[in-house]
């Protein structure tokens, strides 16, 4: 079973290619049965640290212990205990979905009987197509295939490397919802994503980019960390709302954001109340007339661009 | 549900269809695009939309029905429809090995421009992107998401009439993917139709008309207002999760 002590601990973890650093000064724990999220950009470092914590990589400076043990001296045990599904599509296309699980289970020293219990939910999604070529799946039922395969060994970590990349919003929240059935079975998941809305789906979250962790929070609590009163204002002409918000002299950071646009005011002190009328009357003299302000809590991709623009002058 | 949009159209697809064997990928799907208009095309993975867009460039004959793409038919005249698009997928088109200027050099006589001609666009989108410092950097070595507003730039290169954009935003970090809209609707407010995929549902809410595709059928189109008023929904993830999954239990 999974020892005392965190699952993942991660300490001032440095890696670099080349010129490139890919990791800087990385720190951060994952409890024991804890749904943690890496949340970030392509090239944020969130494939090169799943690389260090399954063993494939070693980082330059720092040390990460997995499941209690070191990654560089103890690889061999770890190996056996965790379960990876990489970011690209790994399973021998040529092979059916019983094939390439039998494989897996049979490459950790284990039945794919034996491990049945616990991917049952995952695999009675797919079972209907037990026989077809795995490369003949759909997207959806490539990733669930994946997922079994990871999990046939019953390892107790999962690290799952943006698992819904290039999935549709449907399967998306399927996927994420067999997670949370296995962590509420007790395994520990560390999941990466692009996708900043399903920080929500995780306990806790660290935001990355550019190989620097921004963040760790919980993501239902991160809006707390945006300090400007924060606007979501509303007008059939977005262009023009966008350029004349942007032109506003309070103006701290103008986005759009589906079918509204995110207003920060740049007076940290004022409440997001108060500015809403006198926004509103600004936007109507300089001839929008029907716009809609209304004050709102900030979110977690809120907060996420407030940290890629205190940190990277290249954002800007 | 609003099929014809004003004005004359740069996509017309009339009971479009596609077949694979005895399986049916596109089923007699029909709309209009009106120019320089931004245009969503949504649907979960399989529903067809791949299969749909392949025969909208030109790439892959129709089983049935026909379709019309910057006044040319897909299925006689695939050459011209090529010459009078552009298109970029969620994998880039430029060659990592070239550098910025060799790739827009490379494009631009592949379309057909004039020396002359290339040179001009080279300036002005060194201009607007931003990209002096970077012109004789190869593209391996240029940030993601300057790579992703190249790779834009160079698909309107030849000034297409229409545009396909295949998940264009995959993986960009969030200011990017907001940098890249605005560079799509300048794009389109000069008269280019833009035609767009994508898995953020928040995109959708920034296309004048979405479409909604399941199981190879157009189930739903509209404006966002029009199809969350239509579905009750407050947005536009509800009418696809809500769509998309009565697709999957059928």
């Amino acid at each position: 079973m999974t020892p005392p002590g965190p699952a993942v601990s991660v300490s001032a973890i440095g890696k670099r290619f080349g010129d490139v650093v890919a990791l800087h000064d990385v720190t951060f724990d994952v409890r024991a049965g804890e749904l943690f999220g890496l949340i970030g950009p392509d090239g944020a470092g969130k494939t090169t640290l799943f690389r260090l914590l399954t063993t494939v990589q070693l980082p330059d400076t720092g040390s990460a212990r997995v499941l209690g043990l070191d990654v560089v001296k103890e690889f061999r045990a770890i190996r056996s205990r965790i379960g990876y599904m990489p970011g690209r599509f790994s399973l021998y296309a040529d092979l059916s979905v019983e094939e390439n699980l039998r494989f897996f289970a049979s490459v950790f020293g284990t039945t794919l009987e034996a491990g049945q219990q616990l991917i049952a939910p995952i695999y009675s999604q797919i079972a209907p197509f037990a026989d077809r070529r795995a490369g003949a799946l759909s997207g959806g039922m490539k990733q669930k295939l994946a997922l079994c395969c990871a999990l046939v060994h019953r390892p107790e970590l999962l690290l799952l490397d943006e698992p819904t990349t290039g999935v549709d919003a449907v399967s998306r929240r399927e996927f994420w919802d067999l997670l949370e059935t296995l962590r509420a079975d007790g395994l520990t998941i560390v999941a990466s994503t692009p996708y900043m809305d399903e920080a929500v789906r995780c306990e806790r979250v660290a935001l990355i980019q550019h190989g620097r962790i921004l963040d760790i929070a919980d993501p239902r609590r991160i809006g707390s960390r945006f300090r400007h009163p924060l606007l979501a204002v509303r007008s059939a002409e977005r262009m023009r709302l966008l350029r004349t918000l942007r032109g506003l002299p309070d103006a701290h950071s103008v986005y759009p954001f589906g079918d509204a646009v995110h207003f920060a005011d740049a007076r940290a002190d004022r409440d997001a109340q108060a500015i809403a009328p006198e926004l509103r009357r600004e936007l109507q003299r300089q001839g929008i007339a029907d716009a809609d302000v209304s004050p709102i809590e900030p979110g977690i991709e809120d907060v996420f661009m407030e940290l890629m623009l205190g940190t990277s002058a290249e954002a800007a | 549900m609003t099929g014809a949009p004003a004005g004359d159209a740069a996509i017309e697809v009339r009971g479009l269809t596609r077949r694979f064997g005895t399986f049916t990928a596109v089923d007699a799907i029909s709309f209009d695009v009106a120019a320089g208009e931004v245009f969503g095309f949504l649907g979960a993975n399989g529903a067809g939309k791949t299969t749909a867009i392949r025969m909208l460039i030109g790439l892959l004959a129709p089983s049935g029905g026909s379709a019309r793409v910057a006044g040319f038919d897909v299925a006689t005249q695939a050459e011209q429809v090529k010459r009078n698009i552009g298109y970029m997928s969620q994998r880039f088109s430029l060659y990592e090995d070239l550098t910025v200027r060799e790739n827009i050099t490379l494009y631009g006589g592949i379309y057909g421009l004039s020396d002359r001609a290339i040179t001009d666009r080279m300036t002005s989108l060194v201009d607007r992107l931003d990209l002096g410092r970077d012109l004789d950097t190869r593209v391996k070595g240029i940030p993601l998401g300057w790579k992703q507003k190249l790779a834009f730039s160079v698909a309107v290169l030849h000034d297409p009439k229409v545009v396909f954009l295949d998940e264009p935003t995959g993986g960009v970090d969030p200011i990017t993917r907001r940098q890249f809209w605005e560079l799509i609707y300048t794009t389109a407010a000069s008269g280019t139709t833009v035609f767009v995929t994508t898995h953020y549902m928040d995109e959708a809410e920034y296309c004048d008309r979405v479409s909604i595709m399941v199981d190879g059928r157009i189930v739903a189109l509209g404006t966002p207002s029009e199809l969350k008023a239509q579905y009750e929904a407050r947005t536009i993830d509800d009418v696809f999760v809500r769509l998309a999954r009565a697709g999957n239990a059928a």
